[in-house]
């Protein structure tokens, strides 16, 4: 029905390879943390010059 | 504009597009041409998601609203994150494993061929007419601050985007899309810093006195448009949809090297877009503030249309009301001023007094803002096609930017029109040519050549279809209002579709479509229940978590009462 696939096989264990974080989990964590300062900043920032 | 000017706008986008053709002439093997060369990076998928979702509208018509409504805007952001991380983590490693060229083509496959074509129908159908909006938007605004005919400027765009995409397809995208951001990044600091240097040290203060630094708002009613809540839970659901299940986005991340790859560029996006989009609005927050600032602020910034009434029979009423302005914003010029003066003084009460009377000044210039637009779109029923808000930015630009930088400010903004529409015809091109024509011509799919070729012919078609249609667009007035309606009510079945794909491995294909459709239904209804009865509307955001939880929880209720003999055409499970 496909035509094959190109692509190499996704390795299951295939990691970030970031500095310091070295899971997919810890970059989504990473990712999240910084979404939430943000957000605090932001609210923050409101508050200041409201 | 000077030669300088032409000279780095024709320069940098011809440069651009010459380049991103040239480099990707060769293209003719239909894996590259379709998701991209296997050696693509993640700074570069990153630039391309980033490039694909902002068009000129985000960098010309955002600072505006921002300016005229506060920066509020940002919190339609706040979802963003939460949604690429799922992406990330449930979506793309799926699309990888399985080597599929389009999101739908996964629906095929997990459920049967009625489903993928209603997925792959709806995307045509809705980012088909999208493309065309995508050239009109800003094509109108620039045509008519220049005076550059309108249909040329849209004709040209159009072609431009057309060459390169079916010349290289996703590869030429992306390399194009690259260098376009860069382009758009250094345009909008080069503006950011000149107007930092035309304001004064206060100037934020000044912002949040008068009701435009509000970035944050808490209130739990969900009339309001833009609230933390409808940001947090409607803009996770719009962009889910949006990034895991429109083809434009998929096709930018889908392929790369290694699953890294695309998983990092998306992380790129969560982390940065929220910046990157508070930098655009308090852009417009300052720009309000340089505006209230100046003497000679005009009353609409629309300034073509409306020196063309000013000179026209109705002269006189248009004048009127200029210098009834022009009386108001002195005052509120003396108001600002009081009120900096007590805010510096630290006395809370005086401050709060002075704060009173400046909201009071503002809310009797806005008044005859509101008149002056009134008055405008009355006597010329072409300014309703486009916002006041959408001529600020423009304005600044080329009345307070130096030669060079005003042509650069302008090669951002048709940078951001040609990635974009890029993005878009290399999505309808993959789409049309994986999930329909070769699903009507199933025999040409092991035919790589005719199959690119195809692709190619696809992509120029769907370009020509969104010229002609931002023609036609430029003749109806409320057309783009509709369209963007239509595009924000489509979304969450489709996206109720993907989750139960991926999360509720026993619901099978018929289940599912006619449970999307029941969704679609359902959101149509609260829709225009809301139009018919004002008071029980609600922001279009939250159509997107309710038309999503419809679909599935329809489709557990349908699959719990079909006959388990409904078979699914799937050939496997993620």
């Amino acid at each position: 029905m496909k035509p094959p696939a190109d692509h190499d096989p996704v390795p299951a264990d295939e990691t970030p390879d970031v500095p310091g974080l070295r899971t997919w989990v810890g970059v989504y964590g990473f990712a999240f943390a910084v979404f939430v300062a943000v957000v605090a900043a932001l609210t923050v920032f409101t508050r200041y010059y409201a | 504009m000077n030669g300088v000017d032409w000279l780095v706008l024709l320069g940098t986008i011809l440069g651009i597009v010459a380049y991103g053709t040239w480099r990707t002439r060769h293209t003719d093997n239909l894996n590259t041409y379709l998701k991209g060369n296997r050696t693509t990076k993640w700074g570069t998928i990153g630039l391309s998601v980033m490039a694909t979702q902002a068009s000129t509208i985000t960098y010309l018509s955002l600072p505006g609203v921002a300016s005229e409504n506060g920066i509020a805007f940002i919190q339609n952001y706040f979802g963003l994150p939460l949604a690429l991380i799922v992406v990330c983590a449930v979506f793309l490693p799926i699309y990888r494993r399985l080597g599929v060229y389009t999101a739908y083509e996964y629906l095929g496959q997990r459920f049967d061929q009625k489903t993928r074509l209603l997925g792959a129908g709806l995307f045509v159908l809705q980012r088909g007419l999208q493309a065309g909006i995508t050239i009109y938007a800003p094509a109108i605004i620039l045509a008519t601050v220049l005076g550059w005919r309108l249909d040329l400027t849209i004709v040209c765009t159009g072609l431009l985007a057309i060459v390169y995409t079916v010349t290289g397809g996703s590869a030429a995208v992306n390399l194009t899309q690259k260098w376009q951001m860069a382009v758009i990044f250094g345009g909008m600091v080069t503006a950011f810093v000149v107007l930092l240097t035309k304001l004064p040290a206060d100037a934020l203060h000044i912002a949040g006195a008068m009701g435009k630094l509000n970035a944050v708002d808490l209130t739990p009613d969900p009339k309001l448009r833009y609230t933390v809540w409808t940001g947090i839970l409607g803009g996770f659901f719009l962009s889910l949809s949006y990034f895991g299940t429109d083809q434009s986005q998929v096709q930018r991340y889908i392929g790369g090297a290694r699953l890294r790859e695309g998983r990092l560029g998306l992380m790129f996006n969560a982390v940065v877009k929220i910046p990157m989009q508070f930098f655009i609005v308090i852009l417009g927050a300052l720009l309000f503030v340089f505006y209230q600032l100046q003497p000679n602020t005009p009353v609409l910034f629309n300034q073509v249309q409306w020196q063309q009434q000013v000179a026209g029979p109705q002269g006189a009423t248009f004048r009127a009301i200029e210098e009834k302005h022009a009386v108001l914003h002195a005052d509120k010029q003396d108001k600002i001023r009081a009120w900096v003066a007590a805010h510096d003084g630290g006395d809370a009460q005086a401050e709060a007094a002075a704060r009173a009377a400046l909201t009071a000044a503002q809310k009797a210039s806005l008044a005859v803002r509101n008149e002056a637009r009134d008055t405008l779109q009355t006597a010329d029923p072409a300014a309703k096609k486009t916002k006041d808000s959408d001529y600020v930015f423009i304005s600044f630009i080329l009345t307070q930017l130096p030669h060079g930088v005003i042509g650069l400010l302008l090669a951002v903004m048709f940078s951001s029109a040609l990635s974009s529409k890029a993005g878009e015809l290399n999505a309808l091109g993959t789409t049309s040519t994986i999930d329909l024509w070769r699903h009507f011509r199933p025999l040409a799919a092991h035919d790589e050549a005719r199959n690119v070729r195809v692709a190619k012919w696809l992509t120029a078609l769907w370009g020509l279809f969104a010229i002609g249609f931002a023609l036609f667009v430029s003749f109806a007035e409320n057309l783009i209002e509709a369209l963007n309606i239509v595009a924000s009510i489509f979304y969450p079945a489709l996206l109720g579709v993907f989750v139960v794909a991926f999360f509720l491995k026993h619901v099978k294909g018929s289940a599912v479509f006619w449970a999307a459709i029941a969704a679609q239904i359902v959101v149509l209804v609260i829709f225009f229940f809301g139009k018919a009865y004002p008071a029980w509307e609600i922001g279009y955001l939250w159509l997107n978590p309710i038309g999503c939880a419809a679909c599935v929880l329809f489709s557990l209720g349908l699959q719990a009462v079909m006959p388990l003999g409904v078979k699914p055409a799937s050939v496997s499970e993620p």
